[in-house]
């Protein structure tokens, strides 16, 4: 499936784009994700390192449609990131298992394929733990 | 507040799974009911607000109930649609113009969740795509925050789960009428972390009609005096986390129209929480009805552990939480849910609880909406 709203900054490296509100607006200054796609938001890249502030375990194929994840379902894990000073993002968490989980880990932004085997796959954000991409990247 | 509304009459059409009657039917059903109990005719009513969010529109039940020209008012306000009528009703008793009238609510939801699209919700398709549009992830990560910051146990969801179980038992509306063990909630297929299967409860079918009168009109019914002292409805404030959140503001997520409507109430009706005897909060899952302990003044952050362990919220506690077993026992008919809330506290005060009543003669009842898309209404019933 084609990306159809800009979740990320259009040029490497990473990054989520949220909108920031323009003075115009009676809550200037505030940060929502993703970006609203109106004028009245300025675009802004958040920052790529944060905390988890809350989590689930999807247990269950969501119904579909909307849902348009792989067919042979497998849960996969959802949180809320604090990324300080700016907005909690909801995302999926990934390179963790399930019971290592913890409100507080240290995160680090990634994304994941919503299907990898299709061909042009929906990217949504993920969180993974911080040293996890470390080591990954060392590697 | 200047005059007296009192609630006369309480009609309801069990709640669950009704083949072969609509929801309007089941309205038709609670309207009758209430009329019967309040000793009234049809062509006495001057004026109704009905509300349904899903079943079509209530004022079509003249159809059924007769063609008396009576104003009748629809409102479909989400989760607080009950709660708003019955605040549309009070006022137009309040303000004179009117001395007899319904509030009434029903619903009838497919089964499984509810089937909400992203742009409803002014959110983009990749969100649907995703596999966000669930409900249940919303309470799930929440309540998950909830117990870390304030120190709530699963044990404890568990506990409310099974309460509201225990107390449908004794409720000829609930759907649930089977009490489940301890062991088997917590150790039930797990749907969303924390919650298992039996700590969330499943959209349904049910009618609750309430007749509400003037102070004068009440004495002249001869009704037994049940007095809606606050009736409140609120909207979100900023920082408050919702169903279907992308995103919340840095700092946010414990702000709620729960905490507004609430304070309203007690504010309208001269009391505080101390002096509710049996309240009925939203719980749409277990550990909604955690958080409403505290959201709405009953309790600290954190003191539902010890509560919920010690029975505190049982029917011969301090204070009685949900004695009909609430929305995980009698599901959510997004319509008439608030309502029913209101119908159990009449019940209640009156004394005819039966194998649920409070024991010591209640004296005040509380009430707590809470939903989509972060709204919330609340009701104080004295006698």
């Amino acid at each position: 499936m084609a990306q159809a709203a800009a979740l990320f900054m259009p040029d490497a490296p990473l990054r989520l784009m949220a909108g920031r509100a323009r003075a115009e607006r009676p809550d200037a200054g505030r940060i929502v994700f993703p970006h609203p796609g109106t004028s009245d938001f300025d675009t802004v890249a958040l920052g790529t390192q944060g905390t988890l502030w809350s989590y689930t375990i999807q247990r269950f194929p969501p119904k579909a449609p909307p849902y348009a994840g792989p067919a042979a379902f497998k849960p996969w894990a959802l949180g809320y990131v604090d990324l300080p000073g700016e907005v909690i993002v909801q995302a999926r968490l990934v390179g963790m298992a399930f019971d290592a989980i913890r409100i507080g880990m240290p995160l680090q932004l990634t994304r994941v394929a919503l299907d990898d085997s299709a061909d042009d796959p929906l990217w949504l954000p993920a969180f993974a733990p911080a040293e996890a991409l470390v080591a990954e990247r060392a590697a | 507040m200047s005059a007296g509304v009192h609630i006369v009459g309480i009609g309801i059409h069990p709640f669950g799974r009704t083949p072969g009657l609509s929801g309007l039917e089941q309205g038709v059903h609670a309207v009758r009911a209430a009329l019967a109990d309040a000793g009234v005719n049809w062509g006495d009513i001057q004026f109704a607000y009905g509300g349904s969010d899903a079943a079509g529109n209530p004022d079509s039940m003249v159809s059924h109930l007769g063609l008396t020209g009576v104003q009748f008012i629809n409102v479909r306000n989400g989760c607080a649609t009950g709660g708003s009528a019955l605040f549309s009703a009070q006022m137009a008793i309040r303000s004179g113009e009117f001395e007899l009238g319904l509030a009434l609510g029903f619903d009838k939801h497919p089964r499984g969740a509810f089937d909400a699209k992203p742009a409803e919700y002014n959110l983009p398709e990749w969100y649907g795509a995703a596999g966000y549009m669930v409900t249940t992830q919303f309470f799930a990560a929440k309540i998950m925050r909830y117990m870390h910051l304030h120190g709530i146990s699963r044990r404890t969801l568990g506990l409310v789960a099974q309460k509201a179980f225990a107390n449908g038992v004794h409720a000829p509306h609930a759907w649930r009428r089977e009490p489940v063990a301890l062991d088997t909630i917590l150790d039930a297929p797990m749907v969303s972390d924390p919650f298992t299967k039996f700590m969330f409860c499943s959209p349904g079918e049910g009618a609750v009609a309430l007749v509400l009168a003037s102070e004068r009109m009440a004495r002249r019914l001869g009704a037994t005096p049940i007095r809606l002292a606050a009736a409140t409805m609120r909207t979100r404030p900023p920082g408050s986390f919702e169903v279907f959140a992308p995103s919340i503001d840095s700092g946010g997520g414990t702000a709620t129209a729960t905490r507004l409507a609430s304070a309203a109430a007690f504010e309208a009706a001269g009391i505080g929480p101390a002096d509710i005897a049996v309240a009925q909060l939203q719980d749409t899952e277990a550990g909604a009805e955690i958080m409403h302990m505290a959201e709405n003044g009953f309790c600290a952050d954190g003191e539902q552990e010890a509560w919920l362990a010690q029975g505190r919220t049982q029917i011969g506690g301090a204070l009685p939480v949900n004695t009909d077993g609430g929305c995980l026992a009698c599901g959510e008919p997004i319509g008439a849910s608030g309502l029913r809330q209101v119908y159990e506290n009449v019940v209640q005060l009156r004394g005819a609880g039966g194998g649920r009543q409070v024991p010591g003669n209640p004296r005040t009842a509380y009430s707590h909406v809470y939903g989509a898309p972060g709204v919330s209404a609340v009701t104080i019933l004295q006698k």
